[in-house]
């Protein structure tokens, strides 16, 4: 017995320590999440973004070194509070609120006093900051932009949120994304990759060293240059021409589908969003509800799009084999169906075929055309469906897949629409006579409209339009971009409506806007449009709508103009067309006045009417 | 010398090889720094510990080369030498944190308390291995007690009061030998009430002690000899033990004493301040899962966050860079070692050599449990040394002496007949 009790004893201490290591080892792992956090720490190491360069190689989005004073408080020794403040540059009680919020954050860890100071301010600091223990300079690195316009097409950087840091692990706490526009798509590209060091820290929390010989640090990889489809002359030019007025520009090459230009009026200058005064001045554009400068206008416009959509209409009816480009039919300032509806129509010559009621945009002719797609087909319904299925493959109805973040899906609709609209009776075609001519429910947005117009210039096909040309000079592969859609349309029907269009300059709606020695084609188009003014739905002067490409049988450019209570097609949206056209095909502009007519005239005034608070007259 | 390779016990050789090389690695890793300046470098803390472990060898051999008579016959004179360098300590002694136990030599210090163990323990087996001293008897027992206790009181002012606990160790041989389990029965009541009352105070002890006998008293009704006066004896006892250990606590301990106390029960929790080193310790051991970090990978006992790592908490190094397997390896070659040693004691054939070799187990085993139990936060902080594995020449030294004295005297037990 007494042999016995000391092995007895020495057994279960042994067993109580191997369960207690088992416990603590084992089963137990916040011990492990302790000794991480307590002895490593993790270093970032932060790539150069990625440059950004427009079509011809022009440098449009560089970096810029910006300086962050930063302080760590305990090392911090009595200081002239009033002459630092006066040398940063702001005044007293702004600074010592900020050291007092540095020390209740850390008083061994460092802290930003004042963020990114510009060169100069810093070249001013420099020398004299070394009287100021506990201070010192952190270099970072914020955009810098090498071009006034085209802010909507490359976006800006910013801070990460909190819920990006907890969506994706990449992010830490002040980080910077891209928000908007090419920076937010290709930031995976621009901002490259960061590097990773782990620290060894001591139980004073200094560092001694890497963490297993750097095992498993990584280098930085640098951003990716991109360049873009964008040509920084025309953008600015149809930047320019927008002055005053609100509305977008869609220019694209047909060939490609590489978007030439994006213009959004009005706009900002894309150096307002970098650096100490990003918030301030992001908060204004935010808050500027009348000219809404942070919508895109391009791709998020959303409105019937008008005339313009008669093209579609007659593409349609030649494929059904409902017209021929022969057959004349006869518009007495309108036409009339069932029995007090009527669908009105300007003065042209009747009666007409094809070609000329294209020129002419005569509202008769496509009305009927819609009519027999739609009749064409044993229900209505079943008729909508087909010619749904005709204008989704020009890309409306739906995003069209650009290399964007933000846009708009359009409308057309199908047979289930009116369904849903008429569950009760039997509607027919006359019932959606308006989408014929491109009003009634069909909605589209400039860079759609753009879309058609290239896919037409094409005559059948277009390639879905992108903004990024090439990657460190490699062009894009992606096949969503360089795969080519047909649409449901023949080749052979296109001819006649690129006639008619053709026609719109020669003897059209738009012949005063001729350019000599360029055969365009185009067409111009009006939209109605509302706005709500204290609850009542009010109507607004038209918008004025216009699309074109040039030259005729070899199509370097497609464009929608779209200008906001521009009245009609050939007003604004025509002229400014056909000075795009110009601009981009032959680099200078030789019609001076046409220039000048369309810089001197603004559209403010009709903006402010249904702000006024009194009543205004609309189309003047 | 044949006879000597044939008799010797080489298996607790090979544990304590095992020890002594393992823990050197830990040492090594725990004051590594990055510098290297060759194994042996004795600037550096683990090329002191490398220049012990060869010293050692060498008292080994020393050991060895002695008749093992000597051992039983010089034991009062060891003792008396002994004594007479823990006396001298007030005389010539250096203060290293707190304690005066060093004697300084340059830049060597040595800890004469760590000898005396192994000197207390020759002189206990001589007095109990006497054919006239019965355990039974109350005189003997009081005269053993004061051989255990005048060193003990010596290391207790130093003040060292780790070193003074280890000396609960002797129990073991007395207990073998003969000493009435109430004694032990005693102490562990004691314990317990004593834990008791620091947890729930002195009067709910008092009252929970009274009514335990009124119950127990309640149940044995039917007895005819109802010994009353016991049962009023035991809770009056226990209500001033109680008591006092109240009065004990809060007015003779410094506040450090308590703070442990209560960190190790629960009632407080600091870890910045007090319970640094045990909380630190358990992140070390905790973050070491199944099978470490690795040598020289532990990212606690690089950052140097856990204090006197190669000294009294080597075993957090083991725990976190060897994990749960290589900790439990250490613990199983303990317990393989003790339980050896029992074997070993139980052989010999002179009472002499037995109650030596439970004092040796009584030692070891104090030390590898309290120490263990503190670096798991599972036992007061209480500065003892892990035997064979810490930091200090004096510490393994004292052990290897203590060891292999034994391993010697077993050595010769087929040669003595008593």
């Amino acid at each position: 017995m007494r042999k016995l009790v000391p092995i007895l004893l020495i057994v279960v201490v042994g067993i109580i320590f191997i369960a207690r290591l088992f416990y603590m080892q084992i089963l137990d792992d916040s011990f492990s999440k302790l000794s991480q956090t307590n002895a490593v720490k993790v270093e970032y190491d932060y790539p150069q973004r990625g440059y950004i360069f427009d079509r011809n190689g022009k440098l449009l989005v560089a970096n810029q070194p910006s300086y962050d004073v930063m302080v760590v408080p305990r090392e911090v020794t009595a200081f002239d509070t009033l002459e630092f403040a006066k040398l940063l540059g702001i005044d007293e009680i702004q600074l010592k609120k900020s050291l007092k919020k540095a020390r209740v954050y850390s008083s061994r860890l460092p802290s930003v006093v004042i963020p990114q100071l510009t060169k100069n301010e810093y070249a001013y600091l420099q020398e004299k900051l070394r009287k100021y223990s506990g201070f010192y300079i952190q270099k970072r690195s914020l955009r810098d932009y090498k071009t006034k316009t085209g802010s909507n097409v490359l976006g800006y950087i910013a801070e990460v949120n909190p819920r990006e840091i907890s969506a994706n692990p990449y992010y830490n706490s002040g980080d910077l994304t891209g928000r908007q526009g090419v920076e937010k798509q290709y930031e995976k590209l621009l901002r490259g990759v960061k590097g990773v060091k782990y620290l060894q820290k001591d139980r004073f929390n200094r560092e001694i060293g890497p963490y297993k010989n750097g095992i498993y640090d990584t280098l930085p990889v640098k951003g990716k240059d991109i360049s873009l489809t964008i040509d920084e002359k025309l953008q600015a030019y149809g930047q320019m021409l927008m002055t005053n007025k609100h509305g977008g520009i869609v220019a694209i090459e047909p060939q490609t589908g590489e978007i030439l230009s994006l213009v959004t009026a009005p706009s900002y200058d894309p150096a307002l969003l970098v650096g100490r005064k990003r918030s301030k001045n992001f908060t204004k554009l935010w808050y500027d509800t009348i000219n809404k400068p942070l919508l895109d206008r391009g791709l998020q416009a959303m409105y019937p799009p008008g005339s313009p959509f008669k093209a579609l209409t007659a593409l349609i009816a030649l494929q059904e084999g409902v017209i021929n480009t022969k057959e004349t039919m006869a518009c007495h300032m309108g036409f009339s169906y069932g029995r007090r509806s009527r669908m009105g129509c300007h003065y042209h010559k009747s009666p007409v075929s094809l070609v000329p009621a294209l020129a002419q945009s005569c509202n008769t002719y496509f009305a009927k055309a819609y009519w027999r797609t739609i009749e064409n087909y044993p229900t209505a319904p079943k008729g909508m469906d087909a010619w749904q299925k005709h204008l989704k493959s020009f890309g409306l109805g739906d995003f069209l897949g650009y290399d964007l973040p933000i846009g708009q899906p359009g409308r057309i609709p199908d047979g289930d629409y009116y369904n849903r609209w008429y569950p009760d009776i039997r509607w027919a075609a006359s019932y959606t006579l308006s989408n014929g001519i491109g009003q009634g429910e069909i909605a589209t947005t400039p860079i759609q409209l753009a879309n058609i117009t290239a896919a037409i210039a094409n005559r059948g096909w277009y390639y879905t339009p992108h903004v990024l040309k090439s990657i460190e000079g490699n062009p894009i592969k992606d096949t969503m971009y360089t795969k080519k859609r047909y649409t449901t349309i023949d080749t052979k029907h296109f001819e006649p409506i690129v006639e008619g269009m053709h026609g719109v300059y020669n003897y059209g709606t738009a012949r005063s806007l001729r350019i000599p020695g360029v055969e365009i084609c185009g067409k111009t188009g009006t939209a109605e449009n509302f706005t709500r003014i204290d609850g009542k739905r009010v109507q607004l002067t038209d918008h004025s709508i216009f699309v074109a490409f040039a030259p005729k049988d070899d199509p370097k450019i497609a464009l929608a103009v779209f200008v906001e209570n521009g009245y009609w097609g050939s007003r604004y949206g025509g002229r400014i067309a056909s000075l795009m056209i110009e601009k981009y095909l032959n680099d200078t502009i030789t019609r001076k006045d046409l220039e000048k007519w369309v810089m001197s005239h603004s559209l403010e005034e009709e903006y402010l009417k249904p702000y006024s608070g009194e009543s205004f007259k609309i189309n003047q | 010398m044949r006879k000597f390779i044939t008799a010797v016990d080489w298996l607790s050789i090979f544990l304590y090889l095992i020890l002594v090389v393992f823990g050197w690695m830990n040492i090594y890793s725990a004051s590594f720094s990055g510098e290297t300046g060759g194994w042996f470098d004795v600037d550096q803390i683990y090329g002191r510990q490398a220049l012990f472990i060869g010293l050692s060898f060498i008292l080994i051999v020393f050991i060895f080369s002695l008749e093992a008579k000597f051992y039983e016959r010089f034991s009062s004179v060891i003792y008396l030498v002994s004594i007479a360098s823990l006396l001298g300590l007030f005389i010539f002694g250096k203060t290293i944190s707190g304690a005066t136990a060093w004697y300084s030599f340059g830049s060597f210090g040595l800890q004469p308390s760590e000898f005396a163990k192994a000197a207390t323990a020759l002189a206990l087996s001589k007095y109990l291995s006497d054919i006239q001293v019965d355990m039974k008897s109350i005189e003997n027992q009081l005269r053993a007690l004061a051989i255990i206790f005048i060193p003990a009181f010596l290391v207790l002012i130093q003040p060292d009061p780790g070193s003074f606990l280890v000396y609960i160790a002797f129990l073991f041989p007395m207990y073998r030998e003969g000493l009435s389990s109430n004694y032990i029965l005693l102490i562990l009541i004691l314990v317990m009430l004593f834990v008791c009352t620091l947890l729930i105070g002195a009067l709910y002890v008092s009252l929970c002690v009274l009514l335990l006998v009124l119950l127990v008293l309640f149940f044995n009704r039917k007895k005819r000899r109802k010994r009353y006066s016991r049962y009023l004896l035991f809770v009056v006892g226990a209500t001033i033990f109680s008591f006092s250990v109240n009065y004990i606590f809060n007015n003779l301990f410094k506040q450090h004493h308590r703070d442990r106390f209560n960190i190790v029960l629960g009632k407080e929790v600091d870890n910045r301040g007090i319970g640094y080193n045990t909380n630190q310790s358990e992140i070390a051991i905790g973050s070491g899962e199944w099978f470490g970090k690795g040598w020289l990978q532990g990212t606690q006992t690089k950052g140097n966050f856990v204090p006197e790592q190669h000294t009294d908490y080597i075993f957090s190094t083991v725990g976190e860079e060897w994990g749960f397997i290589g900790a439990s390896f250490v613990i199983l070659v303990f317990i393989g070692l003790l339980i050896r040693l029992i074997f070993v004691a139980e052989r010999q054939r002179t009472k002499f050599s037995r109650i030596y070799g439970y004092c040796v187990i009584g030692i070891l085993f104090v030390h590898f449990s309290v120490n263990i139990a503190m670096v798991l936060g599972i036992f007061p902080t209480v500065g003892i040394p892990l035997p064979f594995f810490s930091y200090g020449g004096s510490g393994l030294w004292g052990f290897t002496l203590l060891l292999f004295i034994f391993i010697k005297l077993d050595s010769t037990r087929l040669l003595a007949r008593t």
